[in-house]
């Protein structure tokens, strides 16, 4: 965060306000359309959120998850233009009566609802009249309990924050774990965590942002990370709290909302107090070739329950430079923190919770690359004073040779503390190599402390030359980012990402995964979570 | 031995054989540990062996790293090694090659077939995201690229090949449960013989951790790729048969249907 760094208005740069006004200005016109679209669609995966929150959990004897039989009950039979809530919560009070679940487990009715539907033998339909009223009773009755579990776990962290503190400074360091065996990982996390990491994140099994379900229990096999399930997260929050207790600094989770299932992902993260979530506007369209507007519809619901869950979300952008140019193309990772921030803000989070990301992906070939990549990460501070940007290590430069490896994260280590970057995911050395083993985390995390421990204040001191180098090439990145903001309100953001503006890929918004799950909202679409997180995050009127 | 072909590591002189290794041993930092590392590294062939730093990490393991001297000899006249036959080629020459002797994007149609639902070779391969810091075909900006996914039946893939008017065909198996992945791909090289003439036959490249890599001919494809192979590998190979230089190999060289399909013996 900015506090204590000495930046005052007009900052360590000069930006223009009038230019930095403009950008947010431009972003929220290239945004809104696509917040319109997302209103107007619903999703089989927001479908399943809505049914995770209303508490149905498990999965049938081959592994598939009950929401998802049920969402595909409810869709054979009447489709998903009304949502699932009025048919599910209709079937709910005609089978077990209008008091289902008052007194007890609604979620354990609806589970066994979803058992006989699988059966066949309950039919689905859209409820009028009187019973379509009972029906959005017991359904916002059942959501309504959930999302009070995910206040009681938000609740639960602001008070073990407060019994084991933050960590000392900032960057918070963040590291990954995976092994692909979650028993495997808990230990190499607790390690980690003693070693210095404030944050671990358990990368997934590649190609679970592809499943269009959540696979279910503690899973000891995945490839090159593990499976994110509801019992793994609560066996590794669970490791972390003692973690936590053992070194008296809250030790924060973090996993991934995104791929087909990320709005599940966002109320599992919730349900299970996780931290922070990787949750981009536009990842899984550019690099899993999702459909762009079913990432859209669940990017919105997602973000919506991280807001309630107190969730620092972490955005992607560092994977543009990993494709493009990271001095050509530097302002379309500007363009994206906006619209990031825009979408974010959209759907109530507050500044706090963004982890808008960049990262360290110059070719340390190229003559003054550090100073570019001070101005690019600079930049990003001031124009988001707010947000605990994270900073992404070099990825793309790393060639095998460890020892140069090493030199590199050591200077990405000193650009994250000179700009005050608020997340700094741990570089390794054996990045591009094979996944890290014990020691080259050890030997990664004694840069960071070396750095931290050396410069960790130099930011004070650091201030660019007023015209200089720094300063001509921050503004020169806004200017372009202005400049593509520009053209992107005027074509429509779908055809510029359709036209391979970011990350150079081209995504047309018909075409991609998960489309079939896309479908356009009836006009008495009922979605108990959307309404109740929509009225609280205007009660609570934190977003910005 | 002056000037033989028999090398051995080089320190600060020549012939001095000092190496330097680093590991973890899973036990805390003392005395026996070190002990323990030296005894590692003599039975490496370290000999004097140097401990020179030594570090816990966490409660119950050590990190050393050691330098010392090896006494083994590498005779270079007999290292032999599996040649590439194609030329390994960066992303802009692939892509300068094909829009060059091409003058079109390059199809690429790729699947799991079969019951396999393990995506993750075809996606490192394909998918933008790629793997091991390269990127996938279809970060490839001449390439169109098809990603038809999991349990992909093989009529299925040969209809999609065919929309897509595919040059090459990429099938990905990982599962060889009762040797599935030879029977699915004997299937698919089957189909594709039955279903277009030779001359009109997309490159057929199958992949996967368990395959042995002679056995194209067997299977009646054209190359198999095993673990470890990169995009690039693959995007290269792929440009090597089907757009490659006149007077590479492959005859004909007016076109990629025409020049691949030489290729092709089926």
């Amino acid at each position: 965060m900015s506090d204590g760094d000495g930046v005052r208005p007009g900052g360590k740069l000069g930006l223009d306000p009038v230019l930095v006004r403009r950008a947010r200005e431009l972003a929220r016109r290239a945004g809104e359309p696509v917040v319109e679209l997302a209103r107007r669609h619903t999703t089989v995966s927001v479908e399943r959120a809505v049914l995770r929150l209303a508490g149905v959990s498990g999965a049938d004897p081959d592994g598939i998850p009950w929401v998802n039989r049920l969402v595909d009950a409810v869709a054979a039979d009447v489709g998903l233009a009304y949502g699932v809530a009025l048919p599910v919560f209709d079937a709910v009070v005609r089978e077990f009566g209008p008091a289902a679940g008052r007194s007890g487990d609604l979620g354990a009715a609806v589970t066994l609802l979803a058992q006989k539907a699988a059966a066949g033998s309950v039919r689905f339909e859209v409820p009028s009249g009187r019973a379509a009223r009972s029906a959005r009773a017991a359904a916002r009755r059942a959501v309504g309990a959930g999302l009070r579990r995910i206040d009681r776990r938000r609740a639960e962290r602001e008070r073990m924050v407060r019994r084991y503190g933050d960590p000392p400074r900032r960057p918070w360091i963040y590291l990954i774990v995976a092994t692909g065996d979650i028993y495997e990982d808990i230990p190499q996390a607790q390690t980690a965590a003693r070693a210095g990491a404030d944050v671990i994140a358990v990368i997934r099994s590649t190609g679970q942002s592809l499943l269009d379900y959540v696979p279910e229990g503690a899973t000891r096999e995945g490839f090159a990370g593990t499976y994110a399930t509801q019992e793994n997260f609560r066996l590794m929050r669970a490791a972390l709290d003692e973690s936590s207790r053992e070194l008296g600094r809250y030790v924060r989770l973090t996993n991934y909302a995104s791929g087909l299932c990320m709005p599940e992902m966002a109320v599992l993260a919730g349900l299970e107090r996780l931290d922070m979530m990787l949750n981009d506007s536009m990842y899984g369209i550019l690099f899993r070739d999702i459909n762009p507007i079913r990432t859209f519809v669940d990017q919105r619901f997602s973000r919506q329950v991280h807001a309630r869950a107190g969730i620092i979300i972490n955005t992607g952008e560092d994977n543009y430079l990993t494709t493009a140019d990271a001095v050509a193309d530097a302002h379309t990772v500007t363009v994206s923190q906006l619209l990031n921030e825009y979408f974010a803000h959209e759907a109530g989070l507050a500044d706090w919770q963004l982890g808008l990301g960049h990262a360290f992906e110059i070719d340390p070939d190229l003559p003054e690359s550090f100073r570019l990549e001070l101005a690019h990460a600079l930049l990003a501070r001031e124009l988001f004073p707010n947000a605990p940007l994270k900073w992404m290590p070099p990825t793309r430069h790393m060639t095998g040779d460890v020892f140069r490896g090493n030199l590199l994260d050591g200077f990405f280590n000193l650009a994250g503390t000179l700009t005050g970057q608020g997340i700094l995911l741990v570089g390794m050395m054996t990045e591009a190599v094979m996944t890290p083993w014990l020691s080259d985390r050890d030997i990664a995390l004694q840069n960071v402390r070396y750095v931290l421990g050396a410069a960790g204040g130099l930011h004070e001191d650091f201030v660019p030359a007023p015209g200089g180098f720094i300063q001509r090439r921050a503004h020169t990145v806004l200017a372009e980012a202005v400049t593509l903001l520009e053209r992107i309100v005027d074509e429509g953001l779908l055809t510029a990402i359709g036209a391979g503006t970011f990350g150079i890929t081209r995504r047309p918004a018909d075409r991609g995964r998960g489309l079939e799950g896309v479908v356009a909202r009836a006009d008495g679409y009922y979605n108990p979570a959307t309404e109740l997180l929509e009225a609280g995050s205007r009660t609570g009127g934190d977003a910005s | 031995m002056t000037g033989g072909p028999v090398v051995r590591p080089y320190g600060d002189s020549t012939g001095d054989g000092m190496v330097q290794v680093s590991f973890t041993l899973p036990v805390p930092h003392d005395k026996r540990a070190e002990g323990a590392a030296l005894q590692l590294a003599a039975k490496m062939g370290m000999d004097p062996a140097m401990l020179v730093h030594a570090r816990q990490m966490g409660d119950r393991f050590t990190f050393f790293v050691i330098y010392g001297r090896v006494n083994h000899l590498v005779d270079l006249s007999a290292v032999r090694v599996v040649e590439r036959d194609f030329p390994l080629l960066s992303a802009k020459e692939i892509n300068a090659l094909i829009r060059r002797r091409l003058r079109r994007k390059l199809s690429v149609v790729g699947a799991c077939i079969g019951t396999d639902a393990h995506t993750v070779g075809i996606d490192a391969i394909l998918n933008v995201k790629g793997i091991a810091g390269e990127k996938g075909l279809e970060y490839y900006r001449e390439m169109a690229v098809t990603n038809l996914g999991s349990q992909v039946s093989v009529p299925d893939l040969v209809a999609a090949a065919r929309a897509a008017r595919a040059d090459a065909v990429l099938v990905s198996q990982v599962v060889t449960q009762r040797d599935a992945h030879l029977h699915n791909v004997r299937e698919m090289s089957a189909a594709f013989r039955e279903a277009m003439p030779a001359g009109r036959r997309p490159l057929l490249v199958v992949g996967g951790p368990r395959f042995d890599e002679t056995m194209a001919e067997e299977l009646g494809v054209d190359r198999i790729f095993g673990r470890g192979t990169t995009p690039r590998e693959v995007a290269s190979y792929l440009v090597h048969r089907l757009v490659a230089p006149a007077g590479t190999g492959d005859g004909e060289a007016t076109g990629a249907r025409s020049a691949a399909r030489v290729g092709v013996s089926g």
